[in-house]
C-alpha cells in the first residue's frame, strides 16, 4: 500500500513510515509556503520578541519596586519609585503597541502564505488530469479548497500568535526567573518535564482523530454538494427522508470525530494546569521557608510566583494552539497529498509549438481503457485530413465522446499515439493545443457570471461586438436580448436561468468565438428545437468551410453538411465513407438514414 | 451575484446579543450543561482569585514573624487549591464540550433539512458556496463559541468583577484606581463591536462567494480544460481571494486595536497600582502582605482582561455566522403541504391545467406571463406531447406539475384535486419525473432507479431497466450493485438518460412527465425505447416533452406551446396540416435533407 497522492486518504493506520513519510511532505509543503515571505516572518519575529520582552518584564519590575524603591521611600528617596514606575508604563505601552502592530504584521503574512496555498491548489487541481477529478470526486476537491484551507486559516490567524508568543513568554519568564531567583527557576524547570510528556501524549493520541475529523468532514460536504447539485430530482423523486437518514449519519460521524479530540483536550487542558498549579505551591513551599530564613526578599518571592502563574498562563492557550495545529496538520497531510498528485495527462517537459496548426488529426495505432480491466477503444488508426467535416454516430455508449475526449487530450491513449498536424499531442504545447482544439462537450456547463462572461470565455480578450457576433452566429442573440438584463443577465448558478436549449446555443456560442481549426461537437444540438438547430446548421456551414470538425450526432440532419460519416459500434469504426456512398450502401448506416426519414413524416 | 455580494454589509441594526439569542432553541437541551460548564469555571476562577489571599497573610503573618511552621500549611492550601481549580477546569471542559458537538450537528440537520424543502427558486438564487460555507465553517465557529466563547465571556467577566472586589477589599484606593483606569475599555469595546462586526460578516460572506468559485471550477473542469482556461480560472479566483486577504487583514486591523488597549490599560493600572501601593505602604494604610496580595490578584486577572479581546471577536464572528445561518432557516417556504391535505385513494391519472400562469420572480414587468393562461386536459391513460421553441417554456411547465414551482395563477390538478392541496410526498408518488439532464446520485445502479419505490421488486426493476434499454448495467463490473454517481462509475449521456428514465418508470407514478427523454439516444435506441415505452404509456398518463418527430410518435395528442399559450392540440398529422407555426417547429430540415439524398 502506498501513501503518494491521495491514495491511502481514508486510512487510519499508517505504519510509522507511512506516517513519516506524509508528515515530510506536509513539512516540504509548509517550507515551500513560507520561503517567499521569510524576510516578512523574520520582522515579524523581531517584533513579537521585542514587546514580549517588555511585558515579561513587569513582575521583575514590581519584584524590584517592593523590595527597593519601598524601602527607599521610607527612607524619603522617591526616586527610585519614580523610576521603576515610568520603567514599568515604558515597557507597558512597548509591549502593547508592539503586541498591536504584531498582529497586524502576523495577519500580513498568514494571509499572504493562505493565499499562496489557495491559489497553488486552485492551480494545481485545474491541471490535474479528469481521471484523477472522477475518482477523486469534486466534493472531495472542494472539501479540500474549503474546510480544510480553514483548518489552516485557524492555526495561521490565532494559532501561530499563540505558540509564537507563548513559547517566548515561556522562554523570557524562564530567563527572567532564573536571574530573580535561581532556586525557583530550577523548580520551573522541573515541571517542564511532566508537561513534556503530557503534550506528547496528547499529540500521538489525537493525531488520529484529527485526521478522522478531516475525512469525515469531507464525506460531509461530498454528501451536501451533490444534493444541492441535484435538488430537483431529490424533490421529485423524495429522496429528502433517505438523504436525512444518510447526512445524519455522516453528520453524527463527524460530531463523534469532534468530540473524541475534545475528550482528549480535555485531559491534556486541566493536567497543564494541575502542572502549572503544583509547581506555584512548590515554589510557594521552598520560597517561603527561605524568605522566612532571611535568604530570600518577599518582593523576590513575589516576583516569582507572579512569573510562575504567567509562565503556566500561556500554556493553556499554547493547547488551544496545539488544536489548531494538530487539525491544520491533518489538513496540510491532505492538501498535500493533493499536491503531490501528479496530472496523468501532463504538460510537455519540452513542448513543441504549432502557432498555425492546420488541423490534420492522426489516431496512430491507438488503444483506450478507462480501467485496465475494460477495454472502450480497441486498437484503431484514423486519419481526420485538414478541413474535413466528419460525422461520427454509433450506439449510445459506443465510445464517441471517448475518441473526442482523445482528440482534446483529456486523456491520453493507453496505446498509440494522438496527433495535430503530425505532432503528438502529448508533446504540443498546452496553449497551441487548446487554441487549435476545442470541444464543446455533452454538458452545456455555464459559470454563474452573466452571458457575455459564459461566452467570452472562448476568448478571454474579445469586445462585445466579437461577443455580440458568436451569439448571432449561432442564433442566440435573439433570446439573449430578451433576457432582463440583455447580455449582463446573470444565468444563475450552472446556468439554471436559462433553458437547456439556451444553455446549448451558449456553449455553442464559446466554442464559435474561440475560432479553432479543429473543432468538435459533441451533441451539441440535442437539446436545440428544431428551427434553432437549422440556424446552427447554416451557421456551421460557413463555420467549418476552412476547418476540421468531428460531429458526434444523434439526428441525422446534422449528417448532412459532413464530408464524411463515421458509424461507430462497441469501440470500432465499422463504416467510414461520404454520406452518399454510405446511404446508398447497405450498411447500418443506410438502414439508419432509411428510419430516420420514415419517422420525420 | 449571490444575495449577499450585492450588500457586504448586512450586519443588522439589532444588538448581538438580540442576533445570538435566536440560538436558544437549539442549544436548549444543552443549556443546563453550558450553566455546569459556567458554574465549574466560575469556581476555577474564584479558586485562582484565592491563592493571593493565602499568600496575603503569609506575608503578613509567618513571613514576617519568621515563623517557618506556618509556611507548610500555607503550601498545602495552595496545592489544594491548585488541584481544584484543575479538576473545576476539567469539569467545564467535561460539561459544556460534548453538548456543542451535539447543537452543532443539531443545527447542520436541522439546515440540511431546510435547504431540501426550501423551493427550487431559492436554490435558484443561492450560490452553491454561500451554503456551503454556512453549513459547514459557520456551524464549527458557533460550535465553538457555544462550548468555548460564551462560557469563558461569561465567566471571565464575572472572574474580572470578583476580582476588582478582592482589589477593592485589599485596598479601596488602589481598587479604585483599577475601575476608573478600566473605563476606556469598556468605551473601546462598544465601537469595537461596530467595526468588528462588518469586517466578520463580510469575511463570511466572501469565504462563501470564493467556495462557489472552487466548486463552480471544479465541476466546469471540462468546460475549463476544453478551452485551456485553467489559468484564466486562477484570475478571476485570485482576484476573489485577494478581496477575501484584504477583509481579514482589516479584521486583524481591529483586533490589533482592541488587542493594544486591552494590554495598555491593565499595564498603566499596575503601574498606578504600584506608584500607589508603595506609598500606601509607606502611609501604613496597607501592609505589605496586602500590596503582594494586590498584585498577585492583579495578574491572575491579566488573562481574563486579556482573553476578552479574543473572545469579544470569537462572540461577533458567532453573531454574524448566526445571522447567516438564520437568513436560510428565515426564507420563506411557499411550497409546502397543505393544512387540510386531500388525497387521492385510486388514482386514474387525469392532469388537468386551468389557466395555468407562471413568471419567474425576476422578470420585468413590462413581458407577459411567461405561461400565459394554459389549459390542457390530459385524460387518464392518454399521452400528450407538449411541442414549442427553445424557451418557450416547456420545462417549466413540467416542473409546475411537480411543485417545483407553484403556479402564480390558477391551477394544476390531478383526478381532481388541486396539486396544492395534496401533499408534496403524495403528489410527488402520483407523478414521476425524468429531467432534460439526467442526474445520478453517488450510490447503486438499483438505489438510483428505485429512488421513487424502493419496495420495488426485482422483477419491477428489471423491467423498468428493460423499457428504458438500460441492460448495459448488467455488463457494469458489479452489475445492478455498480456504484455510479459523482462517487461512482461514469456513464456515456446515453446511459445516465436510459437510467434517469428508467427510475421515472420504475416509480410507476399514475401521471409520468418526461422532458426531453430521449435527446441523448441514437435513432436505434430510440426506436425501442419508444417501443417498449409504448406498453406503459398506453395505461399511464403522460406528458412528454419532445423536439422530435419521432418522439412526438410516442403520443396520442400533441400539444403546441406557443407564447405561453397552447395554440393547438391534436394529432400529429392534423396539426402538420393545420398549423403552420406546427409545421415551423417540428417539421424536418426539408432542404438539407435532399441534399444529404441527392
Ligand atoms: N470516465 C469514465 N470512466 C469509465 N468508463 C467510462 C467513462 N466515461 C465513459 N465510460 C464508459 O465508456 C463507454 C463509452 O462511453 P462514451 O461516453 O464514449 O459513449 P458515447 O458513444 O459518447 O455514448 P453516448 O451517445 O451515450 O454519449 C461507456 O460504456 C461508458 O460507460
Ligand atoms: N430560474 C429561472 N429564472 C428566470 N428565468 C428562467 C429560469 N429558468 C428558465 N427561465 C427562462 O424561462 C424561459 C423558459 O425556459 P424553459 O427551460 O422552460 O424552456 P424550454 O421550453 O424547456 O426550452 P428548451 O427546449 O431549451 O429546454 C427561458 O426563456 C428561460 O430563459
Ligand atoms: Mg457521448
Ligand atoms: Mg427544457
Amino acid at each position: 500500500m502506498s501513501v503518494m497522492g491521495t491514495s491511502g486518504e481514508e486510512r487510519n493506520d499508517y505504519t510509522k513510515d507511512e506516517s513519516r513519510q506524509i508528515r515530510q511532505r506536509s513539512l516540504r509543503l509548509l517550507g515551500s509556503l513560507i520561503a517567499p515571505v521569510r524576510l516578512r516572518v523574520v520582522l515579524t519575529m523581531a517584533v513579537v520578541v521585542v514587546s514580549t520582552a517588555a511585558q515579561v518584564a513587569g513582575p521583575a519590575l514590581i519584584a524590584y519596586g517592593i523590595d527597593n524603591a519601598l524601602p527607599a521611600l521610607i527612607d524619603g528617596e522617591t526616586l527610585p519609585l519614580v523610576l521603576v514606575v515610568s520603567a514599568y508604563l515604558f515597557t507597558g505601552i512597548v509591549g502593547a503597541s508592539m503586541i498591536a502592530w504584531y498582529t497586524v504584521l502576523s495577519a500580513r503574512v498568514s494571509q499572504a502564505i493562505l493565499f499562496d496555498l489557495r491559489k497553488r491548489v486552485f492551480l494545481h487541481t485545474q491541471r490535474l488530469s479528469l481521471e484523477f477529478h472522477e475518482s477523486y470526486t469534486s466534493g472531495r476537491i472542494i472539501a479540500r479548497q474549503t474546510s480544510d484551507l480553514d483548518a489552516i486559516r485557524e492555526l495561521l490567524d490565532s494559532g501561530i500568535n499563540q505558540l509564537v508568543q507563548g513559547a517566548l513568554y515561556m522562554g523570557f519568564i524562564a530567563i527572567a526567573m532564573f536571574s530573580l531567583d535561581w532556586v525557583s527557576g530550577v523548580i520551573l524547570f522541573c515541571a517542564l518535564v511532566p508537561l513534556g510528556f503530557l503534550t506528547r501524549w496528547f499529540q500521538v493520541r489525537s493525531q488520529l482523530h484529527f485526521r478522522e475529523t478531516r475525512t469525515t468532514s469531507a464525506k460531509l460536504i461530498v454528501h451536501f454538494v451533490e444534493t444541492m447539485t441535484g435538488i430537483r430530482a431529490v424533490k421529485a423523486f423524495r429522496k429528502e427522508e433517505r438523504n436525512r437518514e444518510q447526512f445524519g449519519g455522516l453528520v453524527e460521524n463527524y460530531r463523534d470525530a469532534n468530540a473524541r479530540v475534545i475528550q482528549l483536550f480535555g485531559i491534556f487542558d486541566p493536567g497543564l494546569v494541575l502542572i502549572g498549579n503544583v509547581a506555584l505551591a512548590m515554589i510557594l513551599l521552598v520560597g517561603g521557608l527561605r524568605v522566612s530564613t532571611g535568604d530570600l526578599a518577599i518582593g523576590a518571592l513575589l516576583g516569582a510566583l507572579l512569573y510562575a502563574r504567567q509562565f503556566f498562563a500561556p500554556a493553556q492557550e499554547m493547547a488551544m494552539f496545539y488544536n489548531s495545529y494538530q487539525s491544520a496538520a491533518a489538513a496540510l497531510e491532505k492538501i498535500s497529498g493533493v499536491l503531490e498528485e501528479r496530472p496523468t495527462v501532463a504538460d510537455p517537459t519540452t513542448p513543441i509549438d504549432l502557432r498555425k496548426a492546420k488541423g490534420t488529426v492522426t489516431f496512430d495505432g491507438v488503444e483506450f481503457a478507462y480501467n485496465a480491466d475494460k477495454v472502450i477503444l480497441p486498437k484503431f488508426d484514423l486519419a481526420l485530413p485538414a478541413g474535413q467535416t466528419v460525422a461520427m454516430v454509433g450506439t449510445t455508449g459506443a465510445g464517441k465522446s471517448t475518441l473526442a475526449k482523445l482528440i482534446s487530450r483529456f486523456y491520453d491513449p493507453s496505446q498509440g499515439t494522438v496527433s495535430l498536424d503530425g505532432v503528438d499531442l502529448r508533446k504540443l504545447h498546452p496553449k497551441d493545443l487548446r487554441r487549435a482544439i476545442v470541444m464543446v462537450t455533452q454538458e452545456a456547463y455555464l459559470f454563474s457570471g452573466n452571458v457575455a462572461d459564459n461566452i467570452a470565455l472562448g476568448k478571454p480578450d474579445a469586445t462585445r461586438e466579437e461577443i455580440i457576433g458568436a451569439a448571432k452566429a449561432v442564433g442566440a442573440h435573439e433570446f439573449i436580448e430578451a433576457l432582463p438584463n440583455g447580455y449582463d443577465t446573470d444565468v444563475n448558478k450552472r446556468g439554471g436561468r436559462v433553458s437547456a436549449g439556451q444553455r446549448q446555443l451558449l456553449s455553442f456560442a464559446r466554442a464559435f468565438i474561440a475560432d479553432p481549426v479543429v473543432l468538435i461537437l459533441d451533441e451539441a444540438t440535442a437539446s436545440l428545437d428544431i428551427p434553432s438547430e437549422r440556424l446552427v446548421q447554416a451557421g456551421l456551414q460557413t463555420l467549418l468551410s476552412d476547418r476540421t470538425a468531428i460531429i458526434i450526432a444523434h439526428r441525422l440532419s446534422t449528417v448532412a453538411i459532413a464530408d464524411r460519416v463515421l458509424v461507430m459500434e462497441h469501440g470500432r469504426v465499422i463504416e467510414d465513407g461520404t454520406p452518399q456512398e454510405l446511404i446508398s450502401g447497405s450498411g447500418k448506416f443506410a438502414q439508419l438514414h432509411a428510419a430516420w426519414r420514415d419517422s420525420l413524416v | 451575484m449571490s444575495p449577499q455580494s450585492d450588500q457586504p454589509e448586512r450586519v443588522k441594526a439589532v444588538g448581538t446579543f438580540t442576533a445570538i439569542r435566536r440560538l436558544y432553541p437549539y442549544a436548549q437541551s444543552a443549556m443546563p450543561f453550558i450553566y455546569l460548564g459556567m458554574a465549574a469555571a466560575l469556581a476555577a476562577g474564584i479558586v485562582a482569585l484565592l491563592i493571593p489571599q493565602v499568600l496575603r497573610s503569609l506575608v503578613d503573618g509567618p513571613l514576617q514573624s519568621g515563623d517557618s511552621s506556618q509556611i507548610w500549611p500555607a503550601f498545602f492550601i495552595v496545592l489544594g487549591l491548585g488541584i481544584v481549580e484543575a479538576i473545576m477546569i476539567a469539569l467545564r471542559r467535561y460539561f459544556v464540550l460534548t453538548p456543542g458537538t451535539h447543537v452543532e450537528a443539531r443545527m447542520r440537520n436541522t439546515l440540511y433539512m431546510t435547504l431540501q424543502h426550501l423551493p427550487v427558486s431559492f436554490h435558484d438564487r443561492w450560490p452553491s458556496g454561500q451554503l456551503l460555507s454556512r453549513a459547514v465553517s459557520d456551524l464549527n465557529l458557533i460550535r465553538r463559541w457555544l462550548s468555548f466563547g460564551l462560557v469563558l465571556l461569561v465567566v471571565n467577566v464575572l472572574t474580572i468583577i470578583v476580582g476588582l472586589l478582592f482589589l477593592v477589599n485589599i485596598s479601596w484606593v488602589l481598587g479604585v484606581i483599577f475601575i476608573v483606569t478600566s473605563i476606556p475599555l469598556w468605551i473601546y469595546g462598544y465601537v469595537f463591536e461596530k467595526k468588528y462586526s462588518i469586517v466578520a460578516r463580510r469575511s463570511q460572506d466572501q469565504t462563501g462567494d470564493l467556495a462557489t468559485a472552487v466548486e463552480e471550477s471544479v465541476h466546469g473542469i471540462r468546460v475549463l480544460k476544453a478551452f485551456g482556461r485553467g489559468k484564466h480560472a486562477l484570475v478571476g479566483f485570485s482576484a476573489q481571494a485577494e478581496s477575501l486577504r484584504g477583509t481579514e487583514i482589516e479584521k486583524a486591523r481591529a483586533i490589533a486595536g482592541i488587542w493594544l488597549w486591552l494590554l495598555l490599560v491593565p499595564d498603566v493600572m499596575f503601574a498606578l497600582g504600584l506608584l500607589g501601593g508603595v506609598w500606601l505602604v509607606v502611609e501604613g494604610n496597607i501592609s505589605a502582605g496586602d500590596l503582594v496580595a494586590f498584585f498577585a490578584t492583579a495578574t491572575v486577572l491579566r488573562f481574563p482582561v486579556e482573553s476578552i479581546g479574543f473572545l469579544l471577536s470569537m462572540t461577533f464572528d458567532a453573531r454574524t455566522a448566526a445571522d447567516r445561518f438564520f437568513e436560510v432557516m428565515d426564507s420563506a417556504n411557499p411550497i409546502t403541504d397543505p393544512e387540510h391535505p386531500e388525497t387521492i385513494t385510486d388514482s386514474r391519472g387525469h392532469l388537468q391545467f386551468t389557466n395555468v400562469h407562471y413568471r419567474y420572480p425576476d422578470s420585468p414587468a413590462n413581458v407577459p406571463d411567461l405561461v400565459n393562461g394554459i389549459d390542457l386536459s390530459i385524460e387518464p391513460g392518454e399521452t400528450m406531447a407538449l411541442v414549442g421553441l427553445t424557451g418557450s417554456g416547456k420545462s417549466t411547465i413540467t416542473a409546475l406539475t411537480t411543485r417545483l414551482y407553484d403556479v402564480t395563477e390558477g391551477s394544476i390538478s390531478i383526478d381532481g384535486v388541486d396539486i396544492r392541496n395534496l401533499t408534496l410526498i403524495e403528489l410527488r408518488r402520483h407523478l414521476a419525473m425524468a429531467f432534460e439532464d439526467a442526474t445520478l446520485f453517488s450510490s447503486s445502479v438499483r438505489e438510483n432507479v428505485l429512488m421513487g419505490r424502493p419496495d420495488s421488486t426485482e422483477e419491477e426493476l428489471r423491467e423498468a431497466l428493460s423499457i428504458a434499454q438500460a441492460d448495459f448495467v448488467y455488463d457494469l463490473p458489479k452489475g445492478l450493485d455498480t456504484l455510479v454517481g459523482e462517487e461512482g462509475l461514469s456513464l456515456s449521456g446515453g446511459q445516465r438518460q436510459r437510467l434517469a428514465l428508467a427510475r421515472a418508470v420504475a416509480a410507476k407514478p399514475a401521471v409520468l412527465v418526461l422532458d426531453d427523454p430521449l435527446s441523448a439516444l441514437d435513432v436505434d435506441t430510440e426506436a425501442l425505447v419508444e417501443a417498449a415505452l409504448r406498453k406503459v404509456l398506453s395505461s399511464t398518463t403522460a406528458l412528454i416533452v419532445a423536439h422530435r418527430p419521432s418522439t412526438v410518435m410516442l403520443a396520442d395528442r400533441v400539444a403546441l406551446l406557443e407564447d405561453g399559450k397552447v395554440t393547438a392540440v391534436g394529432k400529429h398529422s392534423d396539426l402538420l396540416a393545420t398549423s403552420s407555426h406546427y409545421r415551423y417547429v417540428i417539421s424536418s430540415l426539408e432542404e438539407e435533407e435532399q441534399e444529404v439524398s441527392s
